[in-house]
């Protein structure tokens, strides 16, 4: 059963195309990772589907409810949380749960559960009384989860919900995504970090309001890498990098700090090899090669990369 | 639905009382307003000072200097003797205007010669107090040709008497006290002010720190959320109304004539105009600089210069007069005098009653319209 489909999704802004005619299925209970770089249309995409954008054109459904004809039915079956962790800095810890308990329409005893819920769930037992402004980033961003499933909606949209929060809270905000997750709450989530992507069941990558690629990650590391990616130590990384595109039997390169990733083919003729061709020919010493597994961020830049060169 | 109202008018009230720095704001400007118009901004023209010119230095120009010196109106500064000194009086400002007695005060020629002249030099850089004064010397002047003239006419045994003789009853504000009629358009420009500027930055800071896009997500509509979020604030101007009248009472004599309930009717209509100003601002404005701006020149400018709070409508050119009915003020002004200082009831005033509305209407309309258009939330 799906929570969430798409069907040719296109937001236009004047001239600029955020959203270019994008269509997927979200399926009941999975965590739905939504990949692209700023401004790719992640943010505008999940607007038009918590019914606070009107699309230019297509349509989608959210838990059944169409985003252009039940708005209202579709903001009863969401939560929604932004990259900014819409809190009130100046109201206390309970006061903000009652406050966003109450405009989602919660009241009385049914308020009262959910807030001590979102209590524990954040961390924040005893601490009701404590201005929000005082809060660290991890702790004000599980406050900041908490109030946007207070209500118990069926789907949640997190928009770049981790960006400037360290990594510790990172990892335990991620936990309490997967408890929603196998609690029924199907999630949206965008993230620019790639090894978040990880723990998506699904994941989709968006570029220029275009949807590049899908899949699961194993799916996108097999079907997008071919042969196999060395990652090698050069004294000269930024000068081999360029080099090396003229050889046959590398596909692809890129750079990761003073390493560099080669995509090879079969033609590859071995590690020596290598070392040689890049010491007599191009002057630079190779320190180290290894073989190493494909990650999403391989997938990343090199489909990226790819979509630049068309 | 009252639940949704209720939880964004209380979490409005807990930011607003932790507010500190917006209440000082909120609660001295009127006071401030207050004070200077009041005490300092005061069109009763007294103390003028003036200067006299005595050519003559007999009998009636004694009596002519007598006159004016005893006057409240006047403040007799300075005798100068030649024209150069006059000159100089009136180019420095010491004086506001000088009397020159001429050498033949006292001949009286019955008509039949011509009349001594009295001349009164009279700065009108200021243009208003100039002619308060011109008019003052009028008086005294008629005044003073009545008492020859009678002297005259007791000589030869008769007695002087005017067939005319006007009764002038002042209505509403017997005194002529300015501040009497200031003190209506004091609290409208109050009320509009904090209306206008609270409602509009209270808005406008949810969607500076976008805490508006949670909120829209939520299943709370519109007209919850603004009748949620500007029931504090024109409670806020409620109190303030009050507390000038008050103030207008205690120390400036100014007592409500007409029914209190009235007055709370019309001032609930008034604040609505006045709040769908506020929403209309946060709408066209991104920022809280630019809604406070827009505000304060919004709700400022037209409530003092076009209200009719300080200057008449009518003698304004047809164009401006035209122009004076984008101020909500103008309209509440009306029921606002007529319920202070007449007592009068709502037959005079309903017309002005339901052009606010339609105001707020036409206001709130736009602000939705404009919503819709840009697909962007309050």
């Amino acid at each position: 059963m799906n929570s969430i489909e798409i069907s040719h999704l296109t937001k236009k802004f004047g001239n600029f195309v955020s959203v270019d005619n994008i269509s997927f299925n979200v399926k009941k209970g999975e965590i739905f990772g939504f990949l692209g770089a700023n401004g790719a249309g992640k943010s505008t995409t999940i607007r038009m589907l918590c019914g606070i954008l009107a699309p230019t054109s297509g349509d989608a459904t959210v838990n059944g409810f169409s985003i252009t004809k039940e708005t209202e039915k579709v903001k009863k079956s969401i939560g929604y949380m932004s990259q900014k962790f819409s809190l009130y800095d100046d109201l206390t810890v309970g006061e903000n749960i009652d406050f966003f308990g109450g405009v989602y329409g919660l009241y009385g005893a049914q308020l009262k559960a959910r807030k001590e819920w979102t209590l524990e769930i954040s961390d924040l037992k005893g601490k009701e009384n404590l201005l929000t402004g005082s809060l660290p980033g991890g702790i004000k961003q599980r406050l900041a989860l908490g109030t946007a499933v207070i209500h118990k909606p069926a789907i949640l949209f997190l928009d770049e919900p981790t960006s400037g929060v360290d990594p510790i809270s990172r990892r335990n905000f991620w936990d309490l995504i997967n408890t929603l997750s196998s609690d029924g709450t199907t999630l949206l989530v965008t993230t620019h970090y790639l090894e978040e992507a990880e723990f998506c069941h699904n994941i989709m990558l968006i570029n220029a309001g275009k949807i590049i690629a899908g899949g699961t990650s194993k799916e996108l590391k097999s079907k997008f890498i071919k042969g196999k990616i060395l990652e090698i130590e050069s004294n000269n990384p930024v000068t081999l990098m360029e080099d090396f595109t003229a050889l046959p039997f590398i596909n692809d390169i890129s750079i990761f700090g003073k390493k560099l990733h080669l995509f090879v083919n079969e033609l590859y003729p071995g590690d020596e090899q290598l070392r040689k061709i890049a010491y007599t020919k191009y002057e630079s010493e190779i320190i180290s090669v290894n073989q190493i597994t494909p990650t999403l961020e391989d997938v990343f830049i090199h489909l990226l990369e790819g979509s630049h060169v068309k | 639905m009252l639940n949704r109202i209720m939880s964004v008018l209380v979490k409005e009230i807990r930011q607003l009382r932790r507010d500190t720095k917006l209440l000082i704001v909120i609660f001295t400007f009127p006071a401030f307003l207050l004070v200077m118009f009041g005490y300092a901004v005061n069109f009763d023209v007294q103390n003028i000072r003036i200067g006299i010119s005595d050519g003559a230095k007999n009998e009636m120009s004694r009596q002519i200097i007598e006159y004016f010196s005893s006057s409240d109106y006047f403040l007799l500064v300075s005798m100068p003797d030649s024209p150069d000194d006059i000159i100089h009086l009136l180019d420095e400002k010491k004086v506001q205007a000088v009397i020159v007695i001429p050498s033949d005060i006292s001949i009286i020629t019955y008509g039949k010669g011509k009349n001594p002249q009295l001349q009164f030099l009279i700065d009108g850089v200021d243009g208003n107090t100039a002619t308060i004064i011109k008019n003052y010397f009028n008086l005294v002047v008629t005044k003073l040709n009545s008492q020859i003239n009678s002297e005259i006419l007791a000589k030869y045994g008769r007695k002087f008497s005017a067939p005319i003789e006007p009764e002038i009853v002042l209505w509403f504000n017997p005194e002529l006290k300015s501040t009497r009629f200031l003190l209506p358009g004091l609290i409208a420009m109050i009320l509009v002010v904090t209306a206008v500027v609270t409602v509009s930055l209270s808005l406008v800071r949810e969607k500076e720190r976008g805490t508006i896009e949670q909120i829209n997500v939520s299943s709370i509509n519109n007209t919850e959320l603004l009748i949620g979020k500007s029931t504090p604030y024109v409670a806020i101007a409620f109190i303030n109304a009050a507390l000038v009248l008050l103030a207008g009472y205690l120390f400036f004599d100014v007592s409500v004539k007409g029914n209190y309930f009235l007055l709370m009717l019309t001032t609930l209509i008034f604040l609505f105009a006045s709040t769908s100003i506020g929403v209309f601002i946060s709408v066209i404005s991104d920022s809280q600089q630019v809604a406070f701006t827009a505000a304060t020149l919004v709700s400022m400018l037209p409530s003092l210069l076009l209200s009719g709070f300080i200057f008449p409508i009518e003698s304004m050119p047809f164009i401006i007069q035209l122009i004076t009915n984008l101020s909500p003020a103008k309209f509440y002004l009306v029921t606002l005098r007529a319920i202070i200082l007449k007592g009068s009831g709502l037959g005079t005033f309903y017309m002005q009653l339901f052009y606010l509305i339609i105001f707020g209407l036409i206001f709130l309309g736009l602000s939705i319209v404009i919503r819709k258009k840009e697909s962007v939330s309050v």
